[in-house]
């Protein structure tokens, strides 16, 4: 079956893995959110996991390993911001775009000798005969681990927020971090390492781009992924399920306009290439209208430096 | 009475302050001890220290015979110690069971937490559904939700601060039933007041703390609320007065005014009325978060209301914003110093032209005369004995009682046609207090209309003419402020919240 | 141990300092990244801040240091105002680009005419495109409460794909034999900006120096900065002054968003001279570390904007002579600006040591 000449049971199949990478960074960026920090780092985080990733691959043929050292480059990277607006009671804002603008520079420089490399394929999940059922097998039984990774990711970000007392403390931190501190829990510490998390997450959704989407490594290649998780985050106003839907709906508007474009339709690829971040801005302007409803989820510490008095 | 807690020599020191110097006392088991002494007299810290929340720098505690040295506050709940704090640590977002469980080590399951709270809650005569968000609640229930969350625990100490400043006088009566029941069952209470009437009604001993130095102990019971205060003030304090006059014509007059709240958790207003007439002080009871901020808001012109249904000499401001509203002499103090009535980071000079822009002409065609500026905050600093080493100084550095005095003679200083003020002594000391008091009297017999909004009773009818009360944003028919009983007071104020069905059983 | 202890007066004279110890530590941490690529670091930081002002090509180097720091200036400028606010226009580079686009439109529309009206109608264009663009943030979080700072960024990846198809469909130079970009604006005596071009000197130089006066004036003397002022510090406070928020939004936009603008004209009719699909090289966030380092105040920013320029500069004399590569100097500056925001902490809190275990 063909819908204008797309198979529907691949344009899911390949939406569930163009929506990985900023479901990945989203849901770090949640979590991060969550307990009062807004760290706007995110694309640089993203984009130098996206070279770590690629290095270690490259280095050592391993897929596998270059997430795992993606994510810790990330999330070494994070300290950075943790320990300037942490410990340094740093302006969130302003450290979240040094994160960024550092990460760009940082990335360029690391992967300086690896441009025009084309890194291993990723293998599928073997799931043996689950693969073979039809529908069924080619959405959800024929995907790289990653994938699987980050949909586990969204499930226990959820079950811990939800049902934990881990959970409970770091909606507590994020709700009113004088109120955390007086309890004598220890916000600082709780912060630092929801934002390392918030990094490796990231850091694998970017390694995702170079090691899976793209099979290379381009500078600036996240080009506005990070940002757009952070729109994600308030558009699912923090809740992991909705971040899983936000996602799914830019990876599709991704997907379609890389479709589109790929029919070659006579209409400018400039004019398409902007309609990812129209539509970022035309979600955000949708759910920020119902902005008192919505307000009542946001963390009431967010964004607020905090400083133990006594 | 055996000994509970005994704290020898504890000694605290901050950057220019020595906020506890060689304090020592010994709470009994089973005895409800007082904690007397006014604003940054270093109460708080001391039992911060004992909470395990401030380290002390030199001292010790010895608790139940053994040496206690809590490094955090966990150390000090598994120890017997429990806190209700004065500004709550509380969770908006989080219902009350969420809250009870962040505050206990062991929580048990969700279920089961629920069904101990609503046990707790029953024997002890403080009804609360543990499934409700705490923003929605009033102040006198968060409260609740604090208690509960330290009785779970089966605390032997239990830490009061500042408990009764959000309950109305029926609540505190509720309250003080609560605190004997518990008092009978054993459990020591720390009950750190200013209020001199309670503690006398409560406790068996009272500590008295002055600069940070135990300058006293007594048994209440056997003292005068005047001695008690001469003890905590060291002297005798001058009380405002003013001589009797007639009322003026109406200067400010409300109408049916109705408002959304300015915050998710916030109050709406709900068809407030209240007349004011030219040498008037008309005094606003009620518990916190009533609508306070809001009335503030609206009165200020933070808020905008319709436009008749608020009139100034007859002429409708309802629409007017605060620099609208300050070129006709209507001003404002709010509640909350630092970033509210003042900008902690900025000099005097520039928080003066704050509010001082238009009224006192500092700027011509938009640009700004500084000169101009730092007389008029040099005016208030004399005129108001503010102390500061000069009008440069950040607000910042100011006391809490001398921002409060610049704040207010700011205003003041404008000579206004109408000042309202939120809590204009909230957390100063009591000679400041007694200077802003007099101040806002003064005012009033020039000709001002007055309006203060407070949740110090005592100060509403030292200074009221009349008197009004919010509750749940809805504002009681003023009356004559002379010869109103504590219990008409309270019942003006809502009475017991939710408490009609509640007693306490056993 | 060691703690941080808030003072109760910001030290002023500290945040003239912190600066100055952000570059030194900069300098130090980057050519210890320098030595990491295997680079001799002190050759490094020496080409990098010595070779352009001092060095034997000094001639050459010193109007290109002016080139890179009048478009940074001006675009610092009007971003320092709204960061002072707290209203975080990050998509200056954006507007540079739309403002670019306008400018560079209106001066070919009238091509080939032969009149310095042109360049006047041309830099009013990139004044407007660059706040118009600007106020779509602004507009959207007035009307719907969005957040400034997704949206103005997002608007930057839109004008750069409108940048491309610019440079690729209408701007395209007819005589340009099918190759993208626009005709160059400097080869149009009417639209062209420059004015001594051997000294690194055009009219955006100018605006600059006149943007630094009249800002300075402006925070410092006029109530509507120090409305901006108050709105940072407390936004309560300014409500409660009669500071109405909306106003200050559209303003602090709309004059970053112009001054972005027009800055993106002169440079296209001037060191760049044509629209082409990669015209803009970030200065729009190079500017955002200017601002900070400049302490968002404007003297500051003049200053800093010509140290970011000399790093710019030093770094391809640095890239040239000792193969230390683009990024390079990318990281170095993010690194200058992460120096500067943790050092801030020290104007409001002082370092403590504390003994332990006392008890």
């Amino acid at each position: 079956m063909m819908v204008f000449g797309i198979d529907p049971i691949v344009l899911i199949a390949s939406l569930m893995a163009a929506s990985t990478p900023i479901l990945l960074a989203a849901i770090g960026e949640l979590v991060v959110e969550k307990t009062g920090v807004l760290n706007l780092g995110v694309e640089g985080m993203m984009i130098t996991g996206a070279v770590c990733g690629f290095i270690v691959t490259m280095e050592t043929g391993s897929p596998g390993a270059g997430f795992v050292a993606a994510a810790v480059g990330s999330a070494l990277l994070s300290l950075i911001f943790a320990v300037l607006t942490q410990v340094f009671l740093a302006n969130q804002v302003a450290t979240g775009l040094a994160l960024t603008l550092f990460g760009l520079g940082l990335s360029a420089l690391m992967g300086q000798s690896y441009v025009g490399l084309k890194s291993p394929s990723f293998p599928a999940v073997n799931f043996g005969p689950l693969a073979d059922i039809p529908v069924v097998g080619p959405i959800l039984f024929n995907h790289d681990p990653m994938v699987y990774v980050a949909l586990f990711t969204v499930v226990g970000v959820w079950a811990v927020l939800r049902y934990s007392r881990l959970g409970l403390i770091l909606r507590a931190v994020g709700e009113n971090h004088d109120a955390a501190h007086a309890l004598g829990y220890k916000v600082v510490r709780i912060r630092i390492l929801a934002i390392m998390f918030g990094g490796a997450c990231a850091g694998m959704g970017g390694a995702y781009l170079s090691l899976v989407r793209v099979h290379q490594w381009v500078e600036g290649m996240t080009a506005g992924a990070g940002w757009i998780a952070l729109a994600i985050v308030v558009f699912a106003s923090w809740r992991a399920g909705r971040v899983l839907l936000g996602a799914y709906l830019f990876g599709g508007v991704t997907l379609l306009q890389l479709n589109l474009q790929a029919a070659g339709s006579n209409f400018p690829v400039q004019y398409l290439s902007m309609s990812p971040y129209l539509i970022t801005i035309l979600v955000l302007v949708l759910m920020s209208a119902g902005r008192r409803r919505n307000a009542l989820h946001a963390p009431g510490s967010l964004g607020r430096v905090f400083h133990a008095s006594s | 009475m055996s000994e509970l807690l005994r704290i020898e020599n504890l000694t605290k020191a901050y950057p220019g302050v020595v906020a506890n110097s060689d304090v020592s006392f010994t709470i009994g088991a089973g005895e409800v001890h007082a904690l007397l002494g006014e604003n940054g007299a270093g109460k708080s810290t001391l039992v911060k220290m004992i909470y395990g929340l401030v380290k002390p720098d030199a001292g010790a505690m010895t608790l139940m015979g053994q040496p206690f040295t809590p490094t955090k506050p966990s150390d000090a709940r598994a120890a017997g110690v429990a806190m209700v704090f004065q500004h709550f640590s509380l969770f908006d977002a989080l219902s009350v069971a969420e809250n009870v469980a962040l505050g206990m080590e062991n929580p048990p399951s969700t279920r089961h937490l629920a069904q101990q709270i609503r046990e707790v809650s029953q024997t002890y005569g403080l009804p609360l559904d543990p499934d409700r968000q705490v923003g929605d609640l009033s102040a006198g229930e968060r409260q609740r939700v604090e208690i509960i969350r330290c009785l779970l625990q089966d605390p032997k100490l239990l830490i009061m601060d500042e408990p009764t400043s959000v309950l109305t006088p029926q609540e505190v009566d509720i309250l003080f039933e609560t605190l004997r029941k518990l008092q009978a069952e054993g459990t020591s209470i720390l009950y750190i007041s200013h209020k001199l009437d309670e503690i006398r009604a409560l406790c068996q001993a009272a500590t008295v703390l002055r600069l940070g130095k135990v300058v006293g102990r007594c048994d209440p019971t056997e003292k005068s609320a005047s001695e008690l205060a001469e003890m905590m003030i060291g002297s005798n304090l001058h009380r405002p007065s003013r001589p009797a006059q007639e009322v003026g014509p109406v200067a400010l007059e409300v109408k049916n005014l109705s408002l959304p709240s300015l915050s998710a958790f916030g109050t709406p207003l709900k068809d407030i009325s209240m007349t004011v007439h030219k040498g008037q002080i008309f005094g606003i009871g009620g518990v916190a978060g009533n609508g306070q901020d809001e009335l503030l808001a609206a009165l200020s012109g933070e808020m905008q209301a319709p436009r008749g249904a608020i009139t100034l000499h007859g002429d409708a401001i309802g629409h007017l914003g605060p620099t609208e509203r300050r070129k006709r002499s209507v001003m404002a103090a709010p509640e909350e110093r630092m970033g509210h009535a003042a900008v902690p980071a900025m000099s005097l000079t520039e928080n003066a032209a704050l509010t001082g822009m238009q009224p006192k002409d500092l700027a011509t065609r938009g640009m700004i005369d500084w000169g101009k500026a730092r007389d008029f905050a040099a005016e208030i600093i004399a005129r108001f004995d503010v102390r500061t080493p000069g009008t440069q100084t950040a607000a910042s550095a100011l006391s809490g009682g001398n921002l409060q005095k610049f704040v207010i003679g700011r205003e003041v200083m404008q000579n206004p046609e109408v000042l309202i003020v939120n809590q204009p002594t909230w957390g100063v000391d009591a000679h400041a207090a007694a200077t802003i008091r007099q101040a806002l009297m003064d005012l009033a017999s020039a000709g001002t209309a007055v309006i203060v909004i407070s949740q110090d009773l005592d100060e509403l009818m030292e200074v009221s003419d009349v008197f009004a009360a919010l509750n749940e944003g809805r504002l009681s028919a003023a009356r004559p402020a002379a010869g109103l009983s504590i219990e008409e007071i309270g019942l003006m104020m809502g009475g017991a919240h939710d408490l009609e069905v509640a007693h306490v059983a056993g | 141990m060691i703690r941080l202890e808030r003072r109760a007066v910001p030290a002023a004279k500290l945040s003239y300092v912190t600066p100055v110890i952000a570059v030194v530590l900069t300098m130090v941490f980057g050519g210890a990244l320098f030595a990491a690529l295997g680079k001799d670091p002190i050759a490094a930081i020496r080409t990098i801040f010595y070779e352009p002002l001092f060095g034997e090509f000094s001639f050459y180097y010193r109007p290109q240091l002016l080139v890179k720091a009048t478009p940074l200036l001006l675009i610092a400028l009007g971003l320092a105002m709204g960061f002072r606010a707290g209203i975080w226009n990050i998509g200056a580079e954006g507007q540079y680009i739309v403002g670019a686009i306008c400018g560079a439109a209106v001066a070919l529309a009238f091509y080939p005419l032969d009149s310095r009206i042109v360049f006047v109608l041309a830099v009013l264009a990139g004044m407007v495109g660059g706040a118009l663009w600007a106020m779509i943030p602004a507009f959207l979080k007035l009307r719907f409460g969005t957040n400034e700072i997704l949206v103005s960024l997002m608007l930057v990846y839109v004008a750069e794909n409108l940048l491309a198809a610019m440079a690729l469909g209408p701007l395209k130079n007819p005589e340009g034999l099918g190759f993208p970009g626009s005709r160059n604006l400097t080869q149009y005596e009417a639209a062209n900006s420059w004015i001594a071009q051997d000294l690194g000197l055009h009219w955006g130089g100018v605006a600059a120096a006149v943007a630094v006066v009249v800002i300075f004036v402006l925070m410092g003397w006029h109530v509507l900065g120090f409305q901006i002022r108050v709105s940072g510090e407390s936004p309560r406070a300014a409500r409660f002054a009669g500071v109405r928020p909306q106003v200050l939004v559209v303003f602090c936009m709309a004059a970053s968003g112009m001054l972005a603008g027009v800055a993106g004209y002169f440079e296209v009719s001037g060191p760049s001279g044509q629209i082409s699909i990669d015209f803009n090289s970030g200065y729009g966030f190079t500017a955002i570390i200017v601002a900070f380092l400049g302490r968002l105040h404007p003297i500051g920013i003049l200053l800093a904007s010509f140290l970011m320029a000399l790093t710019y500069i030093g770094g391809e004399i640095a890239q040239n002579q000792l193969g230390l590569p683009a990024a390079a100097i990318q990281a170095f500056q993010g690194m200058l600006l992460f120096f500067i925001l943790g050092l801030d902490v020290f104007t409001n809190y002082r370092l403590k040591l504390i003994q332990r275990g006392v008890a």
